[in-house]
């Protein structure tokens, strides 16, 4: 398979937007699930700028990096669906301004 | 014998102890015996010593231990024994014991009956400590000691918060002076290098000419504090305002033993202030001034004890006036008949008191000759004494007095008519006491005569009063010999004769009528100077507005920290601090994010700016 | 060429799908949409030469972690109530601000690849070489990964098996 000439600014704008959504999307919505969502999609992006800058210097590693972050990810997504499930038990809804009492 | 003085402070000093310990679980009859036995037993002590010293008259010093040891300065808790050492013990043992065998029955119903003999034990051990000291500081020790127990019998019925005031005044008055002989006690330290007294008087003459700065000014410091503890000028205004304590308190302390302590001091380093002349003259003068001032003000006075406290301020004024003019051991003397008669006269005010319930007026009493006849012949006889008629203990004390200030080299006469004139005023203002109180018609009427236990020490001390001239005291070796010459015989005369003048001046004015001076008292300067001389010239007054009220504004000022303003303000500006950022701690996820989103933008602007400047 | 479009192609799908993604009030809606999305960054990763991991993308994103959601979606069993709570939230006072900070970042992030310039390699990566790359200098980093999921297995366990028992 052979990568052809896209040029890497154009992949990285991809990359750079895809984040700024999934940050938009991370700071406007209140559902836990849609936080947790919007995560994946940054991560996803970074993903993205690491592969792309591997791939053009030809070099592995930029896989390597995306594979970790999958790794994190996959670990994320585990642990942060079994917070939403204590969130629905507890506080019978997955809105995060409503659990927003601390208690030390 | 003689090695058994230790005991003598120390038997008062355990009864004390032993009181302040049981004070709540003892019987009144066993708090009563403690307290009077103890000091019984203490005079008891100095009795057998005195007689042992009389016939054989060595002076002698005893170290019990070494107190401290810094350097090469090691003061003993150590005693010096000779004549005036032996005076003081006796007056303060003898007088005190029968002020203690009158306090019981004066304080018969009194709540705090421990604590009150714990204090009066706990005074006279340390005023034994005082004139026993064989170095000043342990001098100082004792001196303190005193002052501490005159602050707690002064406010004793501290419930009254009037005479915490007085307690605290004559405290913080009395410091004034104590702090000046501090540091006289270090100048001395310093410059002669020891505090024994009879080592520091002789390398004193070693190392000074008469006239010298520095033993003025170690005098001027030892005469501040002794200023301060006998109330002369200008720190006399305590005194008066001390008589707030109970009646036996104010006999002891405040008349017979206390407040003489300042003549003892200068009395004891009669060396030192032999070399200085300017100091001697001082003294003198403090005292004719001091004694001139108050006898005044004692005519013009109606509480039946403020007028033995002017009295007494007026008679300490004469003590200086002997002790300035060379004439030692008649201001010894004077001070021992002094404790006899002025206690005589406060315990017999106590008597009154205590039977006209606790009446100060003297216009509000009147025709108790009859009803009191005991307290009546104390007060004649106190009266004569203090006025010095002739034949009674006060006449030879202020004869010697009065005719050695006529000596006096270089203002001699002048002292003379000063303290001729003081003569006259006592005379006057104390028979004006007796008549005005024993006299005319009966206003009130009291519970009774009294008890043998009060009526028993105004006896013994009615003797004193009468024979204590004859006494004659050992401090012969004690003092420089005084020159052998005489006075004119008219000085002599005169001297005799004034007191006479005033009795019969009192008696006209007070007694009979016949002279009437309405008259003069009611013209407008009269009047004025009557306000005045009761006020105590203005002293107080003054005081008060020099010293008193600038400090309470200053502590007004002071009470809110102005210097804490500046650490109050840090912590306010923390605390705001503090508020702002735990308003940030909402405890919403979109608002860390977005907080978060804005601190990344930040930093990115940051690198931005760092990399574009690289470049 | 064809590359070339492909690549444009998969972007604006990617793009959209992520709006989308991100403004649903419906959590499945999101979810497929979110898929989608991820689907098309593996078409992307495929034309740029890491074949590897567009397969990684495709099996693991797309596949087991949205399988999760799916899943935990169904358990809670949110319902029309809560799309219309969703709704309601999506207002405009809302997005404002923090759409301000996103296109400030993004502006930023703009400025910078800005200065990058050429095409990426026209040498793909194989499967291979990021294997021995990844077994060989990046091996602790394998390590560390594998404690990680370790974690994460233990802490999602906890969590559920609490949830389950109180459930009962």
């Amino acid at each position: 398979m052979e990568g052809l000439n896209i040029p890497l600014n154009h992949i990285l704008l991809v990359s750079t937007l895809l984040f700024s959504i999934g940050m938009l999307g991370l700071m406007i919505r209140r559902n836990i699930i849609f936080i947790l969502m919007s995560l994946e999609v940054m991560l996803n992006a970074a993903a993205l700028a690491f592969v792309a800058a591997g791939a053009h210097w030809g070099q592995p590693d930029g896989q390597i990096i995306f594979m970790l972050i999958l790794t994190v990810a996959a670990a994320e997504v585990a642990v942060g669906l079994g917070l939403v499930l204590q969130v629905q038990r507890r506080f019978k809804t997955l809105d995060m301004d409503s659990a927003n009492r601390m208690r030390g | 014998m003689g090695d058994m003085i230790w005991l003598v402070p120390l038997i008062p000093m355990l009864s004390s102890i032993l009181l302040m310990l049981g004070s709540g679980s003892l019987p009144r009859v066993i708090i009563g015996l403690l307290g009077v036995c103890s000091v019984g037993a203490a005079a008891v002590l100095t009795l057998l010593v005195g007689l042992d010293f009389l016939a054989n008259p060595q002076p002698f010093q005893m170290t019990l231990w070494t107190w401290m040891q810094v350097g090469n300065f090691s003061p003993g808790i150590a005693f010096y024994f000779d004549g005036l050492t032996l005076v003081m013990m006796s007056v303060i043992t003898g007088v005190g014991f029968l002020i203690h065998l009158f306090s019981t029955e004066f304080m018969e119903e009194d709540v705090s009956y421990a604590r009150y003999f714990a204090y009066l034990n706990m005074f006279v051990a340390a005023m034994l400590v005082l004139v026993m000291a064989d170095n000043l500081l342990l001098l100082y020790l004792g001196w303190e000691g005193v002052g501490v127990c005159s602050y707690l019998l002064v406010g004793f019925w501290y419930q009254n918060s009037a005479n915490g005031q007085a307690a605290r005044k004559a405290f913080v008055v009395t410091r004034i002076g104590d702090t000046a002989m501090a540091l006289g006690l270090l100048l001395l330290f310093t410059q002669l290098g020891t505090l024994d007294i009879q080592a520091m008087m002789g390398v004193a003459n070693e190392q000074w000419q008469v006239g010298d700065t520095l033993p003025l000014i170690a005098c001027l410091l030892l005469l501040g504090g002794a200023v301060g503890k006998s109330a002369q000028l200008p720190l006399h205004t305590w005194l008066p305002d001390a008589m707030a304590g109970p009646t036996p308190v104010s006999a002891l302390i405040h008349a017979a033993t206390m407040v003489t302590a300042g003549v003892y001091l200068i009395a004891r380093t009669n060396g030192l202030f032999l070399l200085a002349p300017t100091a001697m003259m001082i003294v003198a003068l403090i005292g004719l001034a001091t004694s001139l001032m108050a006898a005044f003000t004692a005519l013009m006075q109606s509480d039946i004890k403020r007028i033995l406290a002017y009295s007494t301020i007026s008679q300490i004024g004469y003590m200086f006036l002997a002790l300035g003019v060379g004439a030692w051991t008649a201001g010894i003397f004077h001070l021992m008949t002094h404790a006899f008669f002025k206690a005589l006269l406060f315990l017999g005010s106590g008597a009154i008191i205590h039977y006209l319930h606790h009446e100060h007026d003297i216009f509000k009493m009147g025709g108790l000759r009859s009803k009191m006849p005991v307290t009546f012949w104390s007060f004649m006889i106190g009266s004569a004494a203090l006025a010095a008629l002739p034949m009674t203990s006060g006449f030879f004390s202020k004869d010697q007095i009065l005719l050695q200030a006529y000596l006096q080299p270089d203002a001699g006469p002048w002292l003379w008519l000063g303290g001729l004139l003081g003569a006259l005023l006592t005379a006057i203002y104390s028979f004006r006491l007796v008549f005005v109180v024993f006299f005319g018609e009966a206003k009130t009427q009291p519970d009774g005569d009294t008890g043998w236990r009060m009526a028993l020490p105004l006896v013994v001390l009615c003797g004193l009063a009468m024979v204590g001239g004859y006494f004659i005291i050992p401090v012969a070796e004690v003092f420089p010999v005084a020159s052998g010459e005489h006075p004119a015989n008219w000085v002599e005369y005169v001297s005799i004769s004034v007191p006479l003048m005033g009795l019969l001046l009192s008696y006209l004015i007070f007694h009979s009528g016949q002279l009437n001076v309405d008259k003069l008292v009611n013209s407008s300067l009269g009047q004025w100077l009557r306000r005045f001389w009761h006020s105590g010239w203005g002293i107080d007054w003054l005081y008060d507005r020099i010293f008193v009220r600038p400090y309470y504004r200053l502590s007004g000022i002071m009470v809110n920290e102005p210097i804490d303003a500046i650490y109050g303000l840090i912590v306010a500006i923390n605390q705001t601090f503090n508020h702002w950022l735990a308003e940030s701690q909402t405890g919403r996820m979109r608002w860390y994010i977005a907080s978060m989103v804005f601190g990344l933008i930040l930093v990115l602007t940051l690198a931005l700016q760092i990399s574009a400047e690289a470049l | 060429m064809l590359e070339i479009t492909l690549f444009y192609i998969a972007a604006t799908i990617a793009l959209v799908a992520t709006v989308l993604a991100m403004t649903r009030a419906n959590a499945i809606h999101a979810l497929i949409y979110l898929i989608v999305s991820l689907l098309a960054v593996a078409v992307i990763f495929f034309l740029i030469g890491a074949p590897f991991a567009a397969a990684l993308e495709i099996v693991i994103y797309a596949g087991a972690i949205m399988v999760l959601f799916v899943f935990v979606i169904m358990m809670l069993n949110l319902g029309e109530e809560g799309d219309a709570r969703e709704r309601g939230l999506l207002q405009p006072s809302i997005w404002a601000g923090p759409t301000v900070l996103s296109l400030l970042l993004f502006a930023e992030l703009l400025y910078m690849i800005s200065t990058i310039e050429g095409p990426v390699s026209t040498q793909a990566v194989s499967a291979k070489e990021v294997g021995l790359a990844l077994f060989g200098p990046y091996v602790l980093a394998v390590e560390i990964a594998a404690m990680l999921l370790l974690a994460g297995l233990v802490g999602s366990f906890h969590l559920g098996r609490r949830y389950l028992e109180r459930e009962e």
